[in-house]
């Protein structure tokens, strides 16, 4: 039924999990017909080939309603086949609500392998976050996009921004770089910060944190973006450029914390500030679930092997 | 400021424009010098606005040619360019002024930002010059510095149309296109502005091409006059003699019908 070969068709069976749920048979694989699909992967061709501009294409009516991922899910059906291993992140979270629901629709469509893990993972769909994990040329990543057009804010005509594009016209960046310096001091932007691709488009890498740009310069993996509503396909291909904006006095920065994450004593990931009670109180922990629960059993690894070398002084 | 005076900055040759059946524009050609600054007058629907919108490639016209003097390479016909190009001439040696500032200015943005977008356009990646920058041609065109972070919708029409000039010298251009500069300003306000632009055109070495209805902005503007009827241009001359030795019967009924205070 599939026509597309992966690349990375290895057995994961010790990694991840079939859950036992029945394929609904009602939908066609992956639940796009094989016409949308094709459709799709024109434009995502079409999008590899020139890294960075948005390719049109004719997003479908989604069983979800716009804002949840219907674009990311519509790239994701088209590349996705019977011996993919999939995981769905939302804000960095394998069990956060839409990671779930979208995570469940691709099991009763396609029945692939399910996994939280970031290294066993062939097509990783995600919604703000980048894994912490380096990815690899066997993954691909999907981003769910709500606005693809990184200058919408300041210049709304959609025929002026595609020519700003066409000439690679990118003075209006700045502009937006220019007012949070003037405001705030210092770049304001925290998310969805704008980057260069391959020198010649600039792109909107999706509301991922700015923290998580540099990961996409050089990325060994593919990374295709799609925004359903405003029907929308861009991709970074494997060792690309990717480069985010800043002014020589005001260099782009990424965030950083004074504690490490409460959990696993990562000082290297992206921490969520969590409140704990009414008096105050709050700790820091990773955004990256998988992570954090890969540095936690490192830590007790650690923990035994030093108990087991402390018991055998006694 | 050396001005080259050997060529024309811009030679226009017989341009026509028609919308539909009505021709907007028939036949127009002239000539403009660096430094020169020169008055499109007319009444409202005589083809002044057409003109200077096919003289600033913002909208091309049916025949004829608009010849924009380029550094290195002379007279070129700016619709043989490409897109890029008369775009980058268009925020570079070029400026345009617009009757309504909103049209003009990004109204959501702080005028610092404003005045900087050239710059940024052009790849000025240091947040402190482009800032400086700013600060000097706030100042220059007679609006606080201490406002530099305020955006437009705060500021009164006549600092608007200031600010917009502002934003369009910041490049130094070599001719700047302005349609009805001063219209919708109070009579004080249009005295200052006028004599801003004045006081620019003339330290600047600037060339421009004035669009307006109002004989006394181009009697104190303008070196020389261009009379515009039904998309003819009926007469054109020096603006003095134009204003007190007026030839065609239409230009005589125009300086005729202002009123003297």
């Amino acid at each position: 039924m599939l026509k597309i070969n992966h690349p990375s068709e290895t057995s994961t069976e010790t990694l991840t999990s079939h859950e036992n749920q029945a394929v609904d048979q009602h939908f066609n694989f992956a639940y796009l017909d094989e016409r949308t699909k094709r459709m799709i992967r024109r434009a995502i061709l079409k999008a590899v080939a020139i890294p960075g501009y948005q390719v049109p294409f004719g997003s479908r009516e989604m069983p979800l309603p716009y804002g949840w991922g219907t674009g990311g899910i519509q790239v994701t059906a088209s590349v996705i086949g019977p011996h993919d291993v999939l995981k769905v992140i939302d804000q960095g979270s394998d069990d956060t609500v839409n990671a779930v629901n979208i995570r469940r629709f691709f099991q009763r469509t396609t029945n692939v392998a399910i996994t939280t893990q970031t290294k066993a993972a062939t097509l990783i769909q995600t919604r703000h976050r980048i894994p912490e994990m380096a990815l690899t040329e066997d993954q691909i990543i999907i981003y769910q996009v709500p606005v693809p057009e990184p200058m919408q804010r300041l210049e709304p005509r959609e025929r002026e921004t595609r020519s700003l594009h066409g000439l690679s016209e990118y003075g209006l960046m700045h502009v937006k770089l220019y007012e949070d310096i003037a405001r705030y001091g210092h770049i304001a932007t925290t998310y969805d910060y704008p980057v260069l691709v391959n020198n010649r488009y600039v792109m909107a890498p999706s509301p991922i944190p700015k923290f998580d740009n540099p990961k996409m310069h050089m990325n060994p993996a593919l990374q295709l973006f799609g925004a359903g509503r405003e029907k929308r396909i861009y991709a970074v291909p494997p060792y690309t450029s990717v480069e985010s904006l800043g002014f020589d006095d005001y260099p782009f920065e990424i965030q950083r914390w004074d504690a490490p994450c409460e959990i696993c004593g990562s000082r290297d990931s992206f921490l969520d500030e969590v409140v704990t009670d009414d008096q105050g109180g709050r700790i820091f922990v990773c955004s990256d679930s998988d992570y954090c629960e890969t540095e936690q059993s490192k830590l007790e690894a650690s923990a035994v092997s030093t108990a087991q070398l402390v018991s055998k002084d006694d | 400021m050396p001005v080259d005076t050997q060529s024309p900055i811009l030679r226009v040759t017989g341009l026509n424009k028609s919308y539909g059946e009505r021709a907007a524009l028939i036949d127009a050609s002239f000539e403009l010098w660096p430094g020169e600054v020169l008055a499109i007058v007319g009444e409202s629907g005589s083809g002044k606005t057409t003109l200077l919108n096919a003289l600033a490639a913002r909208d091309k016209p049916d025949s004829g040619s608009v010849e924009f003097h380029i550094k290195d390479s002379g007279l070129t016909d700016i619709f043989k360019m490409t897109e890029a190009q008369r775009r980058l001439l268009a925020r570079t040696d070029w400026g345009f002024v617009h009757q309504n500032s909103a049209d003009g200015l990004r109204m959501e943005v702080s005028a610092g930002a404003n005045v900087g977008e050239r710059l940024m356009a052009l790849g000025q990646r240091h947040y402190g010059k482009i800032r400086a920058t700013a600060c000097d041609w706030l100042a220059r065109v007679e609006i606080d510095p201490a406002r530099i972070d305020d955006l437009p919708r705060h500021f009164s029409g006549g600092m608007r149309q200031r600010l917009q000039i502002a934003r369009n010298l910041v490049t130094q251009p070599r001719l700047v296109f302005m349609d009805e500069p001063t219209s919708g300003l109070d009579v004080s306000v249009q005295a200052k502005l006028l004599d801003l632009l004045r006081q620019l055109t003339q330290h600047l070495g600037l060339a421009s091409i004035i669009v307006t209805h109002d004989l006394a902005v181009a009697r104190l503007l303008a070196h020389r006059m261009i009379v515009m009827r039904r998309g003819c241009i009926v007469e054109t001359g020096l603006t003095d003699q134009l204003l007190d030795d007026p030839q065609h019967p239409y230009t005589q009924l125009l300086v005729s019908s202002v009123l003297q205070p």
